[in-house]
């Protein structure tokens, strides 16, 4: 029996809760090569250089149902698909490692314990796309990640996984790694490229976009930490196993990186088919609310998603459960669902005030704006100013409508997602909380000494019945 | 024959804006395009500036509405887009004023653009001839609703010629281009982010290039201003001349902004869309000799009165085809004279010169020698 088949066979077995990431995660020095490779390290690489063409690695990645996972979801094996390949042009692969949305820190845990499995999805990844020199573009706080990762690139270039004609294939590749300088705005894949090539980290205009001119104006495909991993699996297996993990077009597993007022925080694999619910008071995984309170909301994927209120976040407004997948986190659209984003979990109980939350999300987004395009340079810092005015007693009704103006006006209006992820949380906060935001201003003294509570966040739903 | 005819199709794209159709060739940008029509169907262009690569997608005062992508994709575009930056495709519709959603962004952007900035036009030595003066006016609503403090920087000096004023700033990035592409040492550019990003040489007072002058023409408010005519005058009271001279370094095409024959400041020649202009595809920079040191009228050739836009405040001392209004008074009055009342020449402690009495308009110098 090949190694291959034996895998295929263990596969079948385990069905819930399969995890192909974080598997042996806990493995005893797994972060080094000996270990790394021992537990089945780098055959994805000798399955691809050996056996595949590129376009075959790139088919198996379209067929696999690889959504990006960094937030925006987009299919990867698509993205792959349009790089542009001009004759006598390099290609580059760049990893997006500027993980920097509150609440998301799922990249973090990989790089930090498993540093190999992101090493050998990228020489995967850049045998498929033609890259010979790839770039690990890492967030400039995560500092000791850095000696991680390269100590794990001269551990695979040592034996023979990096560098010229590897395995015999023909096919040279690189991985070098650059510090972000603690912008939140390089996670944004043109501004990263800025930044890249030594310049300001300001996002660039779209159209080009990098799968024609990226990187030193070269054909690029940008990809967050979590995909390029998961490319691992997708060869090891074939496409079409790991696409019938999940459910219709969440396929495979998503690490969530969950916190707040959750019993256990941390970062947990999920194959996407478990409810919420399941997700949230099972022991399995966040072990439900902490300290005997009640949920009172959670924004479900990273700081830029819409808040939804407890009844919201559990069932939709079909009455039907919600499920941790793309499809079921955004059904409702924005008026009652979420997003699936970057999978920062982060769950709020009854002693949490929206008002105040919603304001240090704006107070976050209006510092890390580049500054490039009046909306949100002006948008950013306006909506800040007034949440902390009604967060502190000196708001007025008309502040609520100004605010829920100002964001609408952002929206959609911006160079770079920036805008629409500094907007989103306040129109959410105000469509799904609003009474929140009136009892600040109707009761400012109250609102500086107790919290408005649960009110009616969490009751159950009524949905409406089709015939 | 309708082979060719397929064959000649693709030189021109057709594009139709708030209902009016042109012919474009391909690579045209929809606002060169709306610049093409003219009048009310351009979108305004903060940030964007023809002459300046890279330029543009900033500001977001030109977005408009996709309503059809093109002829083979007549999809409208979700978003409404940067219209410097997005080309034209052959048979795309576009609306700019006749789209609600394009007025109500375009609002939206002017108030965001006003937010901060201080609004000192009556001591701004840009009033007169500033776009985002101009832009509030066509675009703006009338007041604010910004209660707050607005931000403010610190002082920078940056040099003996270029005034910088970055309580002004919109941050459209026009004259770090300038500072790129026209001066071989860039100085010059953006610190900081967000809404406390400003301009800055870093080393300050680095700016001694031949060509530096030219960030003062192109930054679209008071932000950057001649040192050399700073409080000096304001615009509308100066006459602009068309001038020329022999210079080793640039075009040596000049306006000369004069009252009397004094030479109060010298520019770059503009367009009617405020830019720089152009000279057989050329842009007409002009280099800082040019600008700051040849203040006399002996200095240039004049070439005669440069035109001026009527809807601009500085046509109002534009003298050409005047007509003197007739004087009524002696008709009505049944040809008496009106009797003096009062001159206000002799019982005024502030007007120590008689302006009346002068030959020629007042200068700066007609008030200098009173004093002393
Ligand atoms: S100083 Fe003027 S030209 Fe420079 S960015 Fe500011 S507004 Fe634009
Ligand atoms: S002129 Fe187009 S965005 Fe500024």
């Amino acid at each position: 029996m090949s190694l291959f088949s034996i895998f295929t066979f263990e596969f079948c077995l385990i069905k819930m809760g399969r995890k192909l990431l974080l598997e042996k995660a806990h493995i005893e020095n797994i972060r080094f090569y000996d270990v790394y490779r021992r537990e089945g390290g780098y055959r994805s690489v000798e399955k691809a250089l050996k056996t595949m063409t590129p376009d075959a690695v790139t088919e198996e990645v379209k067929k696999s149902g690889l959504r990006g996972r960094g937030g925006a979801g987009f299919p990867t094996g698509m993205k792959w698909s349009f790089l542009a390949k001009p004759e006598g042009v390099p290609r580059y692969l760049v990893v997006n490692a500027d993980e920097s949305e509150p609440g998301t820190f799922k990249d973090r845990y990989l790089m930090e314990f498993i540093p190999h499995l992101l090493i050998e999805g990228m020489i995967t990844s850049s045998y498929a796309l033609g890259s010979n020199r790839s770039y690990i573009y890492i967030r400039g706080e995560y500092a000791w990640i850095v000696d991680i990762l390269e100590q794990a690139i001269a551990e695979a270039k040592n034996n023979g996984w990096l560098g010229k004609n590897i395995l015999g294939s023909g096919f040279d590749c690189e991985i070098y790694i650059q510090r972000g300088a603690g912008a939140y705005i390089c996670g944004e894949e043109t501004a990263l490229l800025e930044s890249l090539e030594g310049k300001r980290g300001n996002p660039r205009i779209k159209p080009p976009f990098p799968a024609v001119k990226g990187l030193w104006d070269c054909p690029t495909v940008v990809n967050n930490v979590e995909t390029i991993a998961a490319v691992v699996p997708i060869v090891n297996e074939g496409g079409e196993e790991y696409a019938k993990i999940g459910i219709g077009k969440s396929t495979g597993t998503k690490l969530i990186s969950a916190c707040g007022n959750i019993k256990k925080q941390g970062v947990y694999e999920i194959d996407m088919t478990i409810s919420v619910e399941e997700f949230i008071y099972s022991d399995e995984y966040c072990g439900g609310i902490a300290n005997g309170r009640k949920l009172k909301a959670c924004i479900p994927g990273g700081s830029s998603v819409p808040i939804l209120p407890a009844n919201l976040l559990l069932t939709t407004a079909k009455g039907e459960k919600r499920i941790m997948n793309y499809e079921s986190l955004a059904d409702g659209g924005f008026a009652s669902g979420s997003m699936m984003g970057s999978g920062g979990f982060i769950v709020l109980d009854d002693s949490q005030c929206v008002v105040k939350h919603t304001y240090t999300l704006a107070r976050f987004y209006r510092h890390e704006s580049c500054g490039q395009c009046s909306p949100c340079r002006e948008g950013t810092g306006w909506m800040e100013k007034i949440l902390l005015n009604i967060e502190k007693g000196k708001g007025k009704m008309s502040d609520i409508d100004l605010l829920w103006d100002i964001q609408r006006k952002i929206e959609g209006n911006t160079i770079c997602p920036l805008g629409d992820a500094a907007a989103w949380p306040v129109a959410a906060a105000i469509r799904h909380f609003r009474d929140e935001f009136e009892w600040h201003v109707t009761n400012p003294d109250d609102a500086q000494r107790r919290n408005f509570g649960l009110a009616h966040y969490a009751d159950p739903i009524h949905a409406p019945v089709t015939s | 024959m309708a082979d060719e005819v397929k064959k000649e199709a693709p030189a021109n794209f057709k594009v139709t804006i708030d209902n009016i159709t042109i012919e474009v060739a391909p690579g045209t940008t929809i606002l060169h395009a709306a610049r093409q029509i003219g009048g009310d169907v351009t979108p305004p262009a903060m940030c964007y500036y023809s002459k300046l690569k890279g330029s543009g997608g900033k500001c977001r005062t030109c977005l408009v509405e996709v309503a059809a992508g093109s002829a083979a994709d007549p999809r409208p575009m979700p978003k409404l887009v940067a219209s410097c930056r997005t080309n034209v495709m052959d048979g795309m519709v576009v609306k700019n004023i006749t789209s609600e959603r394009v007025q109500d962004a375009r609002a939206g952007v002017v108030e965001f653009l006003l937010l901060n900035h201080p609004l000192d036009c009556p001591i701004c030595d840009q009033a007169g001839e500033c776009h985002l003066q101009d832009l509030s006016y066509e675009h703006g609503k009338e007041g604010t609703r910004f209660e707050f403090k607005k931000r403010i920087f610190e002082k920078e000096d940056i040099g003996p010629y270029i005034q910088l004023h970055m309580t002004r700033c919109i941050l459209c990035y026009r004259c770090t281009y300038v500072a790129d592409q026209l001066t071989d040492n860039r100085v010059h550019g953006i610190l900081d982010r967000g809404d406390h990003a400003e301009i800055s040489t870093y080393i300050s007072k680095a700016i001694d290039n031949d060509f530096s002058g030219n960030m003062i023409d192109v930054c679209p408010v008071g932000a950057l201003t001649d040192k050399t005519f700073r409080f000096k005058n304001r615009v509308w009271f100066t006459k602009p001349v068309d001038a020329h001279r022999d210079c080793d370094k640039c075009c040596g095409k000049v306006t000369l902004w004069q009252r009397g024959d004094e030479v109060l400041r010298v520019t770059a020649r503009k367009d009617e869309w405020g830019e720089v202009q152009s000279y057989d595809g050329k842009p007409g920079w002009i280099c800082n000799t040019c600008r700051f040191d040849k203040k006399h009228i002996n200095d240039w050739v004049i070439e005669g009165p440069t035109k001026i836009n009527r809807h601009s405040v500085i046509s109002q001392g534009h003298y050409l085809g005047l007509q003197i209004p007739k004087e009524t008074m002696p008709d009505v009055m049944s040809g008496r004279e009106p009797k003096l009342l009062m001159d206000i020449q002799d019982v005024s402690e502030v007007n120590s010169v008689d302006i009346s009495a002068l030959p020629g308009p007042a200068t700066s110098k007609t008030f200098e020698k009173k004093e002393q």
